[in-house]
């Protein structure tokens, strides 16, 4: 408990809450220039998300994903490695859980969408340590890789699609079996059927896992040692390219676990993307936003998809148009990207801090 | 700097109607109710929102249509409209819900993109009404609205197939889809219909938010001989228009033929040969008026061809186009509404 | 040169950082042509010090005065306006630009206010090379130039800008014995020509050479300012270190028993075929230390990967106690009995930003009772970090630290301090002693020697000369990647090291 209180007083946190305040007072200056009341609109962000069950519920389902790709790009990231495939490889997770939600039948609910769930996972880990092994073998830079391979993962998805799973006349596949889908009936029903599903709560266990696997075991002491220096891992007798490979692989998983959960708790068909859904570059801003911590991941996330969600209350309730909207979130990405600027803000404050405690 | 252009865009026109909410109590588009005046009696009372798809409302392309006609409609009847921009597929529910919930007594879903999601939606609140353009949705709450894109078509590619002189003439299709499909075979066969010996080319971008895409598969048509290209492409199409008026300022003699809405406008007939109409304005306006007037029925599929003049050529063609060819446009156009001539759309 | 107004005059300079006095009222007379070396332990505050004169940090207290007046330098470019020059320890300088390029890096004379006028600058940069005996070729690109060299373009940069007064932040940790005494030469040509240096080192022997004047800074304070002439390096130890240090650290005469490892005609080639190690041949008994001598580059590094599994041999056998362990892994040569104290401890030794405690147990981490069950077990691992900080005398505010913010020593000692503990049958100790101060030697040296004494082998790689005599039981040369002669130190000196380093035989006495 007092670790937990320690945390809060911590330097990263005050610099993290600065850094929001700060971007939601440049959102507001801007919004003033427009001629927007940033009171009314801000009022208008937190009404749709918290107004009633149906928005939270919603907002919920949007903070998914974004979970689960700032995990993937900062698992990787502690490895030492940029995950920009989360994109490629959150594609590939839906493109797994179709394939098993939509050509499987006759299974009972309990193993058909834990299987689904799975090889969406497996699709998506996969994909990405297709990325760590092209980098452990032949040094290729993983930058590179992993967007060339959303691309890739993109038009492949769009074939198998296309080619198998095609609803007749549209852009998407059939729907999933009803043995399949992972949306939590009951709830639904209660939130006003906003789309709330069990990978909600499994996002959160997967941060959980992120903590404890990274922290806490042996073949996560591995991968932070590999990260942070991977010629004093070698020398210390860790498998350098070994690690790369699994790195990327859970990395990976942990994308193809949004996109499985996209397709079997959300959408329950998968569409046919002209482009780049989005998915894996919001997970960079979240993984950022959270400063590659697993908990702060969870936060990032939550900030990150109220604002995406609750954005569209502005706009509606105070007719602030989208461009300003996202001026706000990107201005909340700088500040927090940005820490050298906030810490020089709060430079006089923290000058008279220590000084008193002198 | 598109951004940046359009944010300061945005700036000037937000700040221009703030000042213009001084002295005049019409101020902005998403003015709250109230507001509005008693001018149209107990119409003003009215609400119709829209969902964009994924392209934004400023999408030069039917989302703005659809917009542009709902806000002629707010200045005409005095009801309240709204529209909300869908960032991703999953925003879809949750938009229309919004209307939902806001008692919005019609709310159009803009794009076959928007089919399951307004399916989903219509059933959950079979007591709201909804429309959708360009897909059918099959629900007693739901009107939809086709159109037979490939009969308008079919008209633009008479005039193509009339006006090409180097006898090769080249399409740009946004997606490999089956209402994109009906653009491309419409225009096909109206060229048929007059120049059999014409050569014709189709080539597909990967989505309709890639103009750097449109530039190049322009630039390939155009160097293998074509001189006219048709695109329905939304605004992967503007990289179409983009390399026709580089090539024109060059001085080589090449065409465009646009989309949707009457795209010389934009892009100048210096390039604009014509454009195919469809008039989503006109379906706005159609279902909109149903539910202001409430003879609003729902549960039917309308599909709007040449014959409710839903689609068409643009009234600018003359321009370009000389007499005789829009004569025989016309005469197709009859044959094609008394049912003589029946054109494919697969 | 006695009663001549100082070129430079710190003085009383004060500088406070939170928590610390850097640098507490230090006075301090430059005099034109003199070297005037500044003598502390790491962490002293000599480097400090100089940034103010160069004017990176502004002092709390106290002043500068250059030739007399009073002078407060606020930037760098103020202080090479003053003609100031500092040569970092760690080189500034764009790897493929060529050496004219470097050094006219920022301030390019330009022909007519736009080109870029090589021509005139590749003339200047070979007039002041030739003044001062520097033989550099000013279209040498800086990759393919040897480090002595291009410190040497670092010295040439600032001469270039005009500088009078140079300081070199420990200029000789980089180098090998040969380039460190053709340094020597440079520096004493420098002041020939009416220059002044501050030298920053910790190295007595190189002062006692090369300065005229030696300042001892211990703590932030200066201890004392002496005549190098008219004082011993004894003298100067202890003053710097604050106690009595001994040089030659006691030990007694070896006993060597059974070989624990023996390389035998080990050949290592590049991929391009360069032969790196050609027929490596040597041998390491149990309670003996073995010293490697040879200059920089002729197998060294090579040996040592290949002894602990980092690179694999092309032919030749190595075997750890007579078990064959020639392209085995890190991990499996590690388990069989190796120790390895390497070279580099940033880059091998520590993962800089894992804290003390996982650091200790960077080799043994998946071990009981470290790992159980897959999960770290981080009572026994705070147990072990405990006992090995008390024991090895790491001085750290915590276990918890990050190794980052531990000194040079600290560091070295916690490396030690987990390789000894791995109880190991040989141990490898590469550069153990580098960028050391005198009392982090000593605890260095003597610990190598104390695993000697509990039966232990140990190789010891040095390019510290002084450092393989006293400590070996038995030296090794090797050059180009072959053993070309062995000796005892007892029965050498080092100028016949240095012969035979440079690839003479005939100090060798082989059996």
């Amino acid at each position: 408990m007092n670790k937990f209180l320690k945390w809060f007083a911590s330097d990263s946190f005050i610099v993290s809450l600065a850094a929001i305040v700060m971007g939601l007072l440049l959102g507001a200056i801007v919004m003033l220039i427009g001629g927007y009341n940033p009171i009314d609109a801000y009022g208008a962000l937190l009404t749709r998300v918290f107004g009633d069950w149906y928005g939270f519920g919603e907002a919920l389902r949007e903070m998914t994903p974004l979970v689960l790709t700032g995990l993937a790009v900062a698992f990787a990231f502690r490895a030492g490695m940029f995950n920009i495939g989360a994109e490629g490889q959150v594609i590939m997770g839906m493109t797994g859980a179709s394939l098993i939600g939509i050509k499987l039948t006759g299974l009972p609910w309990i193993i058909h969408a834990p299987l689904a769930i799975i090889v969406g996972a497996l699709f998506g880990g996969l994909w990405a340590a297709l990325a760590g092994y092209i980098k452990a073998k032949r040094g290729v830079n993983e930058v590179i890789t992993t967007i060339m391979l959303n691309w890739t993962a993109l038009f492949l998805c769009n074939y198998i699609v296309r080619t198998f799973l095609l609803l007749e006349g549209n852009q998407r596949s059939v729907d999933i079996q009803p043995s399949a889908s992972i949306s939590i009936g009951w709830l639904s029903e209660m939130m006003g059927n906003a789309r709330v599903h069990w990978g909600i709560p499994l996002a959160i266990c997967a941060a959980i896992f992120f903590y404890y696997f990274l922290w806490k075991t042996k073949q996560g002491f591995e991968l932070r040692a590999v990260g942070s220096n991977p010629e004093a891992a070698r020398y210390a007798g860790i498998n350098v390219n070994k690690n790369i490979v699994k790195a990327m692989f859970i990395s990976g998983v942990f994308a193809g676990l949004a996109g499985a959960f996209e397709t079997l708790g959300v959408f329950h068909y998968q569409s046919v993307y002209s482009s780049l859904p989005g998915y894996g570059f919001n997970g960079i801003a979240v993984a950022l936003l959270g400063m590659t911590h697993p908990f702060g991941v969870l936060a990032g996330a939550g900030l990150f998809g109220a604002l995406t969600y609750g954005s569209a209350g502005m706009s509606f309730d105070a007719g602030v148009p989208p461009e300003i909207i996202q001026i706000v979130i990107g201005s909340i990405i700088f500040f927090i990207a940005a820490q050298g600027i906030v810490r020089f803000i709060l430079k006089p404050v923290y000058k008279r801090k220590k000084e008193k405690v002198l | 700097m598109k951004k940046a252009v359009k944010l300061s865009l945005f700036m000037l026109l937000a700040f221009s109607l703030v000042l213009a909410a001084c002295g005049n109590n019409n101020s902005k588009p998403a003015a709250s109710g109230g507001s509005e005046g008693e001018a149209s009696g107990s119409s003003s009372s009215v609400k119709i929102g829209m969902v964009t798809d994924t392209g934004g409302v400023n999408d030069k392309s039917f989302n703005q249509t659809s917009w542009e006609a709902l806000q002629a409609l707010q200045k005409d009847k005095g009801i309240k409209v709204e529209y909300l921009q869908s960032k991703s597929e999953a925003d879809y529910q949750p938009n229309l819900n919004q209307f939902v919930k806001d008692g919005y007594n019609l709310t159009w879903g803009i794009g076959f993109a928007l089919q399951s999601a307004l399916t989903d939606i219509a059933k959950q609140n079979p007591k709201s009404n909804f429309a959708i353009i360009d897909a059918a949705v099959d629900a007693p709450n739901v009107e939809s609205v086709l159109f037979s894109e490939n009969e308008g078509s079919f008209l633009v590619g008479v005039i193509a197939g009339k006006m090409t002189k180097s006898n090769k003439i080249g399409f740009v299709g946004g997606a490999d889809s089956p209402t994109i499909k009906k653009f491309e075979v419409g225009f096909k066969a109206g060229i048929e219909a007059v120049n059999p010996n014409a050569q014709f080319t189709a080539v597909y971008a990967s989505g309709f938010d890639k103009p750097d895409e449109g530039k190049a598969a322009a630039a390939t048509l155009y160097n293998d001989g074509a001189d006219i290209v048709f695109q329905a492409a939304g605004g992967t199409g503007t990289g179409v228009f983009n390399e026709a008026l580089d090539r024109k300022n060059q001085g080589q003699n090449v065409w465009v033929i646009g989309v949707d809405k009457d795209q010389s406008l934009e892009f100048g007939d210096g390039v604009t040969l014509t454009s195919m109409m469809k008039r989503v304005d006109v379906a706005i306006k159609t279902v909109s008026q149903q539910v202001i007037d409430g003879t609003f029925k729902g549960g039917t599929t309308t599909t709007l061809g040449l014959k409710d003049d839903g689609v068409g050529v643009a009234d600018t063609s003359s321009k370009n186009v000389p007499q005789d060819v829009l004569d025989l446009v016309q005469s197709y156009k009859e044959k094609i509404v008394s049912g003589e001539i029946t054109v494919p759309a697969k | 040169m006695a009663a001549a107004t100082p070129v430079v005059e710190l003085k009383q300079i004060t500088k406070r950082f939170p928590g610390i006095v850097a640098n507490d009222s230090i006075s301090i007379k430059l005099h034109k042509g003199e070297i005037h070396a500044l003598l502390g332990e790491n962490g002293a505050g000599k480097s400090t010090l100089m940034n103010i004169l160069f004017g990176l940090y502004q002092p709390d207290e106290g002043h500068i005065e250059i030739n007399g007046t009073p002078t407060p330098i606020d930037s760098p470019n103020k202080a090479i306006e003053l003609g100031i020059g500092m040569v970092h320890q760690h080189f500034k300088l764009v790897q493929p630009f060529t050496v004219t390029e470097n050094i006219i890096l920022g301030m390019e004379p330009a022909k007519g206010g736009i080109q870029i006028d090589y021509k005139t600058a590749t003339e200047k940069v070979r007039k002041i090379s030739d003044q001062y005996g520097f033989h550099i070729d000013p279209n040498a690109r800086i990759e393919d130039i040897s480090v002595g060299m291009q410190q040497r373009v670092e010295i040439l940069k600032t001469l270039y800008r005009g500088a009078d007064i140079l300081i070199f932040d420990e200029p000789t940790a980089v180098l090998t014995p040969q380039e460190i005494s053709e340094l020597i030469e440079i520096m004493r040509r420098l002041v020939a020509e009416g220059k002044s240096i501050i030298l920053i080192t910790h190295k007595l022997k190189e002062i006692m050479s090369v300065s005229d004047t030696v300042t001892i800074i211990r703590r932030g304070k200066v201890i004392d300012t002496v005549k190098t002439s008219e004082t011993t390096p004894f003298e100067l130890a202890e003053k710097m270190v604050g106690r009595n240090v001994s040089f030659k650290v006691s030990k007694k005469p070896a006993t060597p028993g059974e070989k624990v490892v023996e390389v035998n005609d080990v050949t290592i080639k590049t991929k391009q075929g360069v032969t790196l190690l050609d027929g490596m041949t040597f041998d390491v008994r149990r309670g003996e230390i073995v010293g490697v001598a040879g200059v920089d580059g002729n197998g060294q590094t090579q040996i040592i990967e290949a002894l602990s599994g980092l690179r694999k041999i092309d032919s030749g056998s190595i075997k750890l106690n007579g078990k064959e362990i020639g392209s085995r892994t890190p991990r499996e040569i590690s388990e069989s009995g190796l120790g390895h104290i390497p070279e580099d401890r940033h880059k091998h030794g520590l993962v800089l930003d894992f804290s003390v405690s996982e650091n200790m147990v960077l080799e043994s981490y998946y071990k009981e009772p470290y790992t159980k069950r897959g999960f770290l077990n981080f009572r026994a691992i705070n147990d072990l970090a405990k006992r090995l900080v008390e024991n090895f005398d790491v001085r750290t505010p915590s276990i918890q630290t990050k190794a980052r913010s531990l000194s040079g020593g600290n560091q070295q000692k916690a490396i030690i301090a987990r390789e000894i503990n791995k109880n190991p049958d040989f141990l490898i100790a590469a550069q153990p002693t580098r960028g050391l101060d005198v009392g982090a030697i000593e605890f260095v040296q003597t610990q190598l020697i104390q695993q000697r004494d509990q039966g232990k082998a140990v190789l010891l790689v040095s390019f510290e000369l002084d450092e393989i005599l006293n400590v070996s039981d038995r030296i090794i040369v090797v050059y180009e990647g072959k053993v070309i002669g062995e000796v005892r130190p007892e029965e050498t000196n080092d100028q016949e090291l240095g012969l035979m380093m440079a690839g003479s035989r005939q100090g060798g006495t082989k059996e």
